[in-house]
């Protein structure tokens, strides 16, 4: 089973901020985004238990490079990095349309994504992927396996009341959660490992998509004005014993009638 | 006149209009009034009799209801089944805007459909407003330490609308649903259903709620869960949680809240045993009030919550719960 893992590198949560160009600030320390990771351990446990490997691929600035690192230290063979100076301020159709270039560029039977990223928190790169590759998605995912006779893939969904149990023929494109569980800490020797594995950086002229194509100049939208947010007014703090602390809440909940 | 503003219908299990989607219905009216443009609404499901009673319930939102028979939904994921058909519907009628939710159902729609389309896409969208004759989107970002506003670089526009941009309010008169059927050029790979299953005790929905109160690991266990319970029951809310109390396994991952969970914005979001990390801070923190309940006066949740009362959970919400019933007797 050979599974490409798409992984964002985001900037570390709570450290987010704009760049003068009204862009995320992506010079001031990056990381695999959250949801990504459970995706990479997935996949990582799939090519355990049936074999074949597991591909990073991920589309940013130089310092992406570095979420790619620990997922090579946690078993992925080899990782592939999208990095083109015109890529910069890319919206997620760009992002979409430059990914499912370089997909057709390896071989797959599977590509798994992360359920929305912590800077965008857009969640439609994935299926708008799998639209332009012609791909089945199934999204969601709490749990993936491969169906009864190998040649497909079933994925639990997740939805409000339960889940759905989807399944369609691979190549298929993946969408997971964090219920598909916790990813694993690099070993010592992953680590080692990583460093001599291999990270092929591909530029626009690589992929054969022409640089006034994508990027901010494209981009669907752009943005207008920054606020900070009102601040709240501080907290009011309640120390009195439980039956006073009570009546001063209710008392706080029915000024602000929401009881 | 200036193209339409759709509202595309995400329908519950009973095959009505969602919260959400109902608070679409509302912003394209509101919408269309300032940009002097038709509002209309889309109902896309599986059956004629379905989507036509859906239809009926979203016409109590807008003038006009279309309504697609989408038979593929039934026994297949809804997104590729219905992108097709809803695609073909935009390029036949051009509306300049589609307002869709935020909801995990309308992510997946939004990404096949801005695949199949030629439209600029906004996502996260908190609030949406018509001025300079484009609509101007307001995010909250960066765990709401950071509100932007983003226009379209083009005129045709696909949005994406978290719950509580406005509150639903029905109009002034039932609109018209009429049943349309689009010649779909293309097709996306269906996803078939092999089993829907249904948890045993679904909790209420933390999506759209309006009051959360949320346990963390304060509560102790999956035990602790019940004072939580009984108070979300008081006031008529939903029980959310910390990651770290779902990984523990004491409640569904459906009612987590945070960086890998989701975001809510309640009026009121109780926070019982929650310490208010970032990784769940940047899930509530735009809540309407944060009332914290807490051991300690030096976590972070002091900081950005409007009351907090300091001790014992234990001791305080149930107090809490027996005040509130005893209020509503």
């Amino acid at each position: 089973m050979r599974i490409v893992v798409l992984v964002k590198a985001v900037p570390i949560v709570g450290n987010e901020r704009l760049g003068d160009d009204r862009r995320v600030d992506r010079a001031n320390g990056l990381e695999a985004n959250g949801n990504d990771e459970y995706t990479m351990e997935a996949a990582l446990k799939l090519t355990e238990a049936h074999g074949g490997e597991v591909t990073l691929l991920t589309m940013g600035p130089a310092a992406a490079a570095e979420a790619l690192r620990k997922g090579l230290a946690m078993g992925a063979a080899r990782a592939v990095h999208v990095s083109d100076p015109a890529l910069a301020g890319s919206d997620a159709r760009t992002t979409a349309t430059v990914l499912a270039a370089a997909i057709r560029r390896l071989e797959y039977d599977l590509v798994f994504a992360g359920a929305d990223t912590s800077d965008g928190l857009g969640g439609v790169v994935a299926p708008w992927l799998a639209a332009l590759l012609g791909l089945p998605y199934l999204s969601y995912g709490s749990r993936i396996e491969p169906g009864p006779d190998g040649t497909t893939i079933q994925v639990r969904r997740l939805g409000a009341r339960g889940y759905d149990l989807l399944e369609a023929p691979m190549p298929a494109l993946v969408m997971g959660t964090q219920v598909l569980g916790e990813p694993r800490y690099p070993s010592l020797r992953g680590i080692m490992q990583a460093r001599t594995k291999e990270i092929a950086t591909w530029s626009l002229a690589d992929l054969g998509i022409p640089a006034e194509t994508v990027g901010a100049g494209v981009a669907g939208s752009r943005v207008t004005s920054t606020a900070l947010p009102p601040p709240r007014a501080g907290a009011t703090v309640v120390r009195e014993a439980p039956d006073v602390a009570v009546a001063r809440v209710i008392d706080f909940l029915a000024a602000r009638r929401l009881i | 006149m200036p193209g339409a503003i759709w509202a595309i219908a995400e329908l519950d299990d009973e095959g009505q209009p969602t919260r959400l989607a109902q608070e679409l219905a509302t912003l394209a009216r509101g919408l269309a009034a300032e940009a002097g443009a038709d509002a209309t609404g889309v109902v896309l499901g599986a059956g004629a009799a379905t989507v036509q009673a859906a239809g009926t319930a979203f016409a109590t939102y807008l003038p006009t209801i279309l309504t697609l028979d989408v038979p593929g939904t039934a026994d297949h994921a809804a997104a590729a089944a219905a992108a097709p058909a809803l695609a073909a519907l935009v390029r036949e009628r051009r509306p300049a805007v589609v307002l869709v939710g935020a909801s995990p159902d309308g992510k997946d729609l939004a990404g096949a459909l801005a695949g199949l389309l030629d439209r600029a896409v906004l996502v996260n969208g908190a609030a949406v407003r018509w001025a300079d004759s484009a609509p101007a989107v307001e995010m909250s970002t960066f765990g709401g330490r950071l509100v932007t506003q983003s226009v379209p670089t083009v005129e045709e526009a696909l949005i994406l609308v978290r719950p509580g941009s406005v509150t639903a309010e029905p109009a002034a008169a039932p609109g018209t649903v009429t049943a349309v059927m689009p010649a779909a050029t293309e097709t996306l790979p269906l996803v078939r259903v092999v089993e829907r299953v249904q948890a045993e005790a679904a909790a209420a929905s933390i999506d759209d709620a309006r009051i959360i109160v949320a346990g963390g690991r304060g509560v102790g266990g999956p035990d602790g869960f019940g004072v939580i319970r009984d108070l979300a029951e008081a006031l008529g809310g939903a029980v959310g949680a910390t990651r770290a109390v779902v990984d523990a396994g004491w409640i569904a991952y459906s009612q987590q809240i945070g960086q890998t969970g989701k975001i809510v914005k309640p009026a009121l979001y109780l926070a019982v045993g929650i310490s208010g990390a970032i990784q769940h801070k940047v899930g509530m923190q735009t809540s309407g009030t944060i009332v914290a309940i807490n051991r300690d006066p030096d976590a972070p949740i002091v900081e950005f919550a409007d009351l907090v009362v300091i001790g014992d959970l234990f001791e305080i919400v149930p107090r809490l719960t027996a005040a509130l019933r005893a209020r509503q007797a």
